[in-house]
């Protein structure tokens, strides 16, 4: 249990000591998991309509899809993103491996799937009604989509809040992209790892405890937004 | 069929690498000549913090970029085969060699020594305290007294194989179990588990102080923890930044370097974690130690 408390103290001694290294290390983390996150409502939002209002053959076989990749093992997408991006893989001339670019592909790959999915469950909640009287109304398609994920907007920044707590605390698929290189892809999971395996044990879980009060600050300010108006 | 929305997805897609990319400012080098060199490594040199030291000063010095990949040196000797690193810094004489044959390295250089030691749990419950290694690991197997294997083809695990093999025995059973994982997080669980390992003596002095695990065999020459570094030539692949990895190469065995080597550790642990020995042979080495 000392390792607990030492970890406390360690902690607050990263976030008050002004401790540059740690400074980068957050922000690096933030930086990586929010773009993650963007890019992953931009493509999992459109691909959970499709899935929700489209009608297509294979319909529910892609949404069953999509629902296997909600649960899919970061490291077997690290593993994927990796081969991918090899210097003799098929995006070997970008040169993105071990890069924070990597890191973003990656993440938005984990985060993507679970936006889709909780997307389409959420704007199917939505009356059937709803679209059709809208168009009746005079409304465009895109203008009636509009409206309906209006409507499911507390369910869909759930997604979103889903996309980021996926992206910021996967360690398996930042360590493989990202190669875990100080003062570049270094992010607060992979240091805990490292911190862990060197033996620092405090200072592993002083890294957790900042990583859950970041995940904290992010999910606030996403859950005021969704909540605004209530008590 | 909305195809508005799927013209949109398909924008989207074709965006997104665009908007990673754009997000890369601290460069991940995409002048040719000027690329970062990756340097794929043991878990041993990252975890006890040499290669905190040794990186930064060759950044300084040379103006190149350094990206340190820590795998287990199997893993290390293949990504250099396949030309996905520029130089190697290992430990695993037999992998390296065999890497040598292909020739797709180019020079293959002495960089410096420490030992491997046997190590267990305080009250030594099968005994082995002072025996030779090989001894040593036929009275854990006697006795089956629980043993923690790297498990994971890193330069450590294959001199593991290596004194089983010259002990006689095939280790199998309940007793001998393998983590999968780095030497730091191995000493761990072998001290949660009470269980004896094979580890190199720098990483067990910079886990030191948060294990009980003492050292129980040590000090023969065929525990010699031996690390060369190997630059990648260019036929490997098509982007091997072979002028990168040599610099490395050049550097870790010049007379700064060297002294670093020599000088890392002594504050912290008392003494050097490991012995510079570039420009010696494996003989010299052996004989010395």
């Amino acid at each position: 249990m000392d390792v607990i408390w030492d970890a406390l103290g360690d902690a607050f001694n990263l976030l008050f000591s002004g401790d540059a290294e740690t400074f980068e290390i957050i922000a690096l983390s933030l930086r990586i998991s929010l773009t993650a996150t963007l890019i992953a409502f931009a493509l999992g939002l459109p691909l959970g309509m499709l899935l929700a209002f489209g009608r297509f053959r294979g319909r529910r076989l892609a949404l069953a899809t999509v629902h296997t990749g909600m649960g899919m093992p970061p490291v077997v997408v690290g593993l994927i993103v990796t081969v991918a991006l090899w210097r003799s893989g098929p995006f070997g001339g970008l040169d993105l491996l071990y890069t924070p670019s990597a890191m973003i592909v990656a993440q938005a790959a984990i985060g993507t799937p679970l936006v889709a999915g909780i997307s389409a469950a959420a704007l199917q909640q939505i009356d059937p009604d709803f679209r059709v009287q809208m168009q009746a109304l005079g409304a465009s398609r895109l203008r009636s989509l509009w409206a309906v994920a209006v409507e499911a907007r507390l369910p869909l920044l759930a997604a979103v809040m889903a996309g980021f707590g996926a992206a910021v605390s996967e360690v398996g698929a930042a360590m493989m992209v990202g190669g875990n290189i100080a003062g570049e892809t270094r992010v607060l999971t992979t240091a805990a790892v490292l911190e862990t395996s060197k033996g620092n044990l405090a200072l592993a879980v002083a890294l957790g405890l900042i990583l859950l009060l970041l995940a904290f600050a992010v999910n606030l300010v996403l859950t005021l937004a969704q909540q605004r108006g209530r008590p | 069929m909305p195809r508005r929305i799927l013209i949109l997805l398909g924008l989207l897609i074709a965006l997104a690498p665009v908007a990673a990319c754009g997000d890369d400012d601290e460069g991940g080098g995409s002048e040719s000549s000027d690329r970062a060199v990756i340097l794929a490594t043991t878990t041993s040199t990252q975890d006890s913090g040499l290669l905190d030291v040794l990186v930064p000063a060759f950044e300084r010095e040379s103006g190149r970029q350094v990206k340190t990949v820590a795998v287990g040196s199997g893993e290390a000797i293949e990504l250099g085969s396949r030309g996905e690193a520029d130089v190697l810094l290992v430990h695993s004489p037999d992998d390296e060699e065999a890497l040598m044959e292909t020739g797709k390295a180019g020079e293959r250089l002495l960089v410096m020594h420490n030992d491997f030691v046997i190590v267990g749990p305080p009250d030594d419950p099968a005994g082995i305290g002072g025996m030779s290694s090989t001894a040593a690991l036929e009275r854990i197997a006697q006795e089956e007294a629980p043993f923690m294997s790297r498990g994971d083809d890193s330069g450590t695990h294959s001199l593991e194989l290596k004194l089983w093999d010259e002990a006689g025995m095939k280790p199998a059973g309940s007793w001998y179990q393998e983590t999968g994982q780095g030497m730091g997080a191995t000493l761990r669980i072998a001290d949660q588990k009470r269980a004896y390992t094979v580890t190199d003596r720098g990483t067990y002095l910079s886990t030191e102080d948060s294990t009980e695990l003492d050292v129980q065999v040590e000090g023969e020459p065929r525990l010699l923890n031996i690390y060369h570094v190997i630059d990648i030539d260019s036929s490997a692949g098509p982007r091997v930044n072979a002028a990168g990895g040599r610099a490395f190469a050049e550097w870790i065995v010049s007379q700064p370097a060297q002294r670093m080597i020599g000088a890392f550790g002594r504050e912290e642990f008392g003494r050097p974690l490991f012995v510079p020995d570039a420009g010696k042979t494996e003989e010299q080495v052996a004989k010395a130690a």
